[in-house]
């Protein structure tokens, strides 16, 4: 006999249909989340501890006259311990597209990698990139779907679209925002003081580059959680281009107390 | 953190929603729009967790889209509030969402019409309202001069009137605001210091 009623309580009444075992989720097919974990948004169990390996940061990117400019630290903190200090915190989706990862090294990687698939799969399905604004809502719709199960990532979606150039910001908590100038990560307050006060509409490459540069050195000299090297990226009308990796903490540092040391002595022998 | 008022005048709604989005003690954004024009006749302020507020708002525009897609009819405000009550009655037992909405709309039957909505899933038809940490401060001010059937003029200075005594005795500074009216022409939004 088929039964069609089998998520109906039977009583034990119906002893032969005892051993079916229904899936749990299968009661809750209507719902876009599972319920059980979603919970942990409004109680305070969500897995986050476990999940913060690579927690201090600093991450920036801006929009400019020429493009984007996008800076980023390489260090990796597990809390007190530094995982690592060589990280590319830059992740390359494709050509045109470039994410940064703050928050968890793994979730950042693993679903900005599977956002280069969706993007790769919209170009074949529709004989055109995708524009930055729909990769980011691909990205943010996906975390979405996982919110309050642990997931903890800040990124940082920037790119070159048929409408110009585009950053937006995305993070676990399912936000999404377009803007100018972001930063992301333990440092960016430190990073923000220097780009903010640095930033103007127009600006040559090179100095764009040097302003992130600058921002993410002073990020790292005052963040414990960040440094190592800064990478520094720019996005033209032609697609990303890598353009520096350098020691921040050394090369860096010597370098501008050194500017800064002959700017001074300039300025007491005008004076 | 975020600040939504409303009120109801004679021939209207003006609703005003604070313009930050903030992550933990950094502004990220000082110019989000959160009152959303879910059709041409209604709009939604919305408050609450970042992502959740997004996502379950634009659920239930395209859903309202739909309807008007498919049956050629618009619904009316109270039918949208009760739309939207019955989604976060359901999603607070399976996947709560923590927004916080106060729907404004103007229909021919009943005129302008407010109603507060909260994650919990209250629905209630109110003449003014805020939802936030605006309502510990701006509720007695509104009690205090809050009149039935006001001028778009009057509920403009009354509107001004909270934003100032905000920015007076709330810690955080919230510089702009985004006001949005709707009344039988439809939602437009309007500016003033």
């Amino acid at each position: 006999m088929i039964k069609l009623d089998v998520f109906q309580p039977t009583f034990g009444l119906d002893k032969e249909e005892e051993n079916v075992v229904v899936p749990k989720e299968e009661l809750y097919c209507s719902t876009p989340l599972a319920p059980s974990l979603r919970w942990n948004v409004l109680s305070n169990n969500a897995p986050k501890d476990l999940t913060k390996f690579h927690h201090g940061t600093t991450t920036l990117s801006f929009v400019f006259s020429e493009g984007i400019v996008a800076a980023v630290d390489s260090r990796a903190s597990m809390g007190q311990y530094i995982g690592s200090g060589s990280v590319k915190k830059v992740i390359e989706i494709n050509k045109y597209l470039l994410g940064t990862m703050a928050g968890g090294a793994a979730d950042c990687t693993f679903w900005e990698r599977y956002l280069g698939m969706r993007c790769r799969l919209f170009e074949l399905k529709n004989k055109e990139r995708i524009s930055v604004a729909a990769a980011s809502k691909i990205l943010c719709n996906t975390v979405y779907q996982y919110k309050g199960m642990g997931l903890s990532m800040g990124t940082m979606i920037m790119g070159w679209d048929k409408k110009g150039p585009h950053i937006y910001y995305v993070d676990s908590e399912g936000t999404r925002l377009k803007g100018q100038k972001f930063s992301v990560g333990s440092g960016s307050t430190h990073a923000l003081g220097v780009l903010d006060q640095g930033y103007q509409w127009n600006m040559s490459v090179e100095e764009a580059c040097e302003l992130g540069r600058r921002s993410i050195y002073h990020a790292t000299h005052r963040d414990a959680f960040s440094g190592g090297y800064i990478n520094v990226y720019y996005i033209g009308p032609d697609g990303w281009k890598f353009i520096s990796h350098e020691d921040s903490g050394f090369d860096k540092h010597y370098q501008y107390a050194t500017e800064k040391a002959t700017q001074q002595q300039q300025q007491m022998s005008i004076s | 953190m975020d600040s939504v008022i409303a009120l109801v005048g004679k021939d209207f709604v003006l609703s005003a929603a604070d313009t930050a989005n903030a992550r933990s003690v950094i502004v990220m954004k000082d110019d989000v729009d959160k009152i959303l024009e879910l059709d041409s006749h209604k709009t939604l302020a919305m408050g609450g967790e970042p992502g959740d507020f997004v996502q379950f708002t634009e659920y239930i525009q395209k859903n309202l889209h739909l309807y008007e897609f498919q049956t050629g009819l618009q619904l009316s405000t109270h039918a949208v509030a009760n739309f939207i009550r019955g989604e976060l009655a359901r999603l607070i037992r399976e996947a709560p969402v923590l927004t916080n909405l106060l729907l404004g709309g103007y229909d021919s039957v009943s005129g302008p019409s407010l109603y507060y909505i909260d994650y919990l899933g209250t629905l209630e038809k109110l003449d003014y309202t805020a939802q936030g940490y605006a309502s510990f401060f701006i509720l007695g001010t509104l009690d205090r001069y809050y009149q039935k059937d006001i001028t778009l003029d009057e509920g403009i200075e009354l509107m001004k009137r909270c934003i100032h005594q905000l920015s007076k005795r709330f810690v955080i500074n919230q510089k702009n605001f985004i006001f949005k009216v709707v009344d039988k022409d439809g939602v437009r939004q309007i500016n003033f210091e």
